[in-house]
This record gives structure tokens, C-alpha cells and sequence, in this order.
């Protein structure tokens, strides 16, 4: 399956779709960059006078990357004109390193631990356009294609 | 492996998943894992997972869906320990 294929499969939309593009995507792992606008909604909250992008955001960006299109990549077969992803969160457990602002890239990267019974497990980071390693951790989720 | 000495190692594997303490204290083969115990989706697979490492055997997708209840995963237990 395409790549552009899973972004458009994707079940979110602005201002809570974070995945700009995919890199790359196999049976073990994906990767793929989100740039965080200027503008975004959280920033005006978060903090006060001090933008700074969220854990929770940058811990969906992950799973939304990480989780979901790989996810969405594993589920595939020929009929998925028909079909929508469903998906849940069903944990995670994430480390914090530096601090992402407004207009920057992140990568993520990850890796699947294991895909059984619908339940997608992965080993995911997330690196700043210098490389720098933001944050990391475990995510997982349960997924499962549903009739339209 | 008797039959209690396999609700013995069951136990030991689902109570860091349960979420009901009352129910699993009074844990009996009657005992429903979503029902009873309050257990979620993705927890009954790391349960799964769990039985397939302690008991050493594959758990295959069709008794998954069955393994809702210690009765019914005990049964699948035994009759995959007696296949392999």
C-alpha cells in the first residue's frame, strides 16, 4: 500500500491530524515527520505567553505515526476501499527529554514489538530536526478494520 | 499440571490485569475475565501472551475469541498442553 494511501485512511482531520508525511513504512516499523504550525490551537494554553507543544500532542503525534499508520499498514488487504480503520488508545508509557516549540519538524520513529489478536505494540521515538531525541516510550492499541 | 495447580498459575497471570479485587479474590472457574474482572481488550491479548510463555503453547485466533472465562481458558489449555 502507498503511503499517501494510509495518510488518506487516517480518521482524523485538522486541527488534529499529525502526520505530514511518511518515509517510510514496512512490516516491522515506520517512520515519518509532523511541523507544528505557528498558529496551532494548544499553543494559545500552553503555556501562557511561553508556547510550548504539549506532551499529550507530542504522545499523539507518536501514536498517530507510530501506532495507527502502521497499524493501518498491517491491517490492509485488497478491500480496504470499503473498510475504515477503528482504533483505541489502550496505553502508553513515554519519556520527555527536550522541549519541541511552534514551526518545528519532529520524526518518529518505530518499531513493532508485536501485532496479535488486533493489538499493535510498539517501541517509539520522537527526534527534533537536529536529531535530538525529544522523547520515547512504548505505545499501544487496538485496531481493527470496520464495514462502511 | 492438575487442574488447580493451572488455576493456580492462571491467577498469578491475570492479577496484575484485574481490574475488580473483589472478584478475584473470589476467582472460581465461573469467573468472567470482561465481566467479572473488569479486564480490557488489549489486556486479555497480554493475558494471552502471558499463557502462551508460562504454558510454552500457541494460542491461535479462533481460541482467542473463546478464552473469556477461566473455564474456558483452563479448557483451552489443557487440550493444547495434550497436543503438544
Amino acid at each position: 500500500m502507498k503511503k499517501e494511501t494510509i495518510i488518506k485512511l487516517l480518521p482524523y482531520q485538522a486541527p488534529f491530524l499529525f502526520v505530514e508525511e511518511l518515509t517510510y513504512i514496512s512490516e516491522n516499523g515506520v517512520k515519518g515527520y509532523h511541523t507544528f504550525k505557528n498558529d496551532e490551537y494548544f499553543y494559545k494554553g500552553h503555556f501562557k505567553d511561553n508556547p510550548i507543544t504539549p506532551g499529550v500532542i507530542l504522545t499523539e503525534v507518536m501514536a498517530q505515526i507510530g501506532l495507527v499508520c502502521l497499524g493501518i499498514y498491517l491491517l490492509k488487504d485488497e478491500f480496504y476501499e470499503i473498510k475504515k480503520p477503528q482504533i483505541a488508545l489502550t496505553s502508553f508509557n513515554i519519556d520527555f527529554f527536550l522541549p519541541v516549540k511552534p514551526k518545528e519538524r519532529v520524526e518518529v520513529v518505530s518499531e513493532k514489538i508485536y501485532f496479535r489478536f488486533n493489538k499493535l505494540k510498539c517501541n517509539v521515538q520522537l527526534f527534533n530536526e537536529k536529531n535530538e531525541l525529544v522523547c520515547k516510550g512504548t505505545i499501544s492499541g487496538m485496531l481493527k478494520l470496520m464495514d462502511e | 499440571m492438575t487442574r488447580k495447580e493451572l488455576i493456580t498459575s492462571l491467577k498469578k497471570i491475570i492479577k496484575p490485569y484485574s481490574q475488580n479485587q473483589e472478584a478475584f479474590k473470589n476467582l472460581s472457574e465461573g469467573t468472567d475475565f470482561i465481566n467479572d474482572l473488569k479486564i480490557n481488550s488489549a489486556n486479555l491479548v497480554d493475558i494471552i501472551l502471558d499463557v502462551e510463555d508460562e504454558f510454552g503453547i500457541e494460542i491461535d485466533n479462533e481460541s482467542m475469541e473463546k478464552m473469556l472465562s477461566v473455564k474456558s481458558a483452563i479448557n483451552i489449555i489443557e487440550t493444547k498442553l495434550a497436543e503438544s
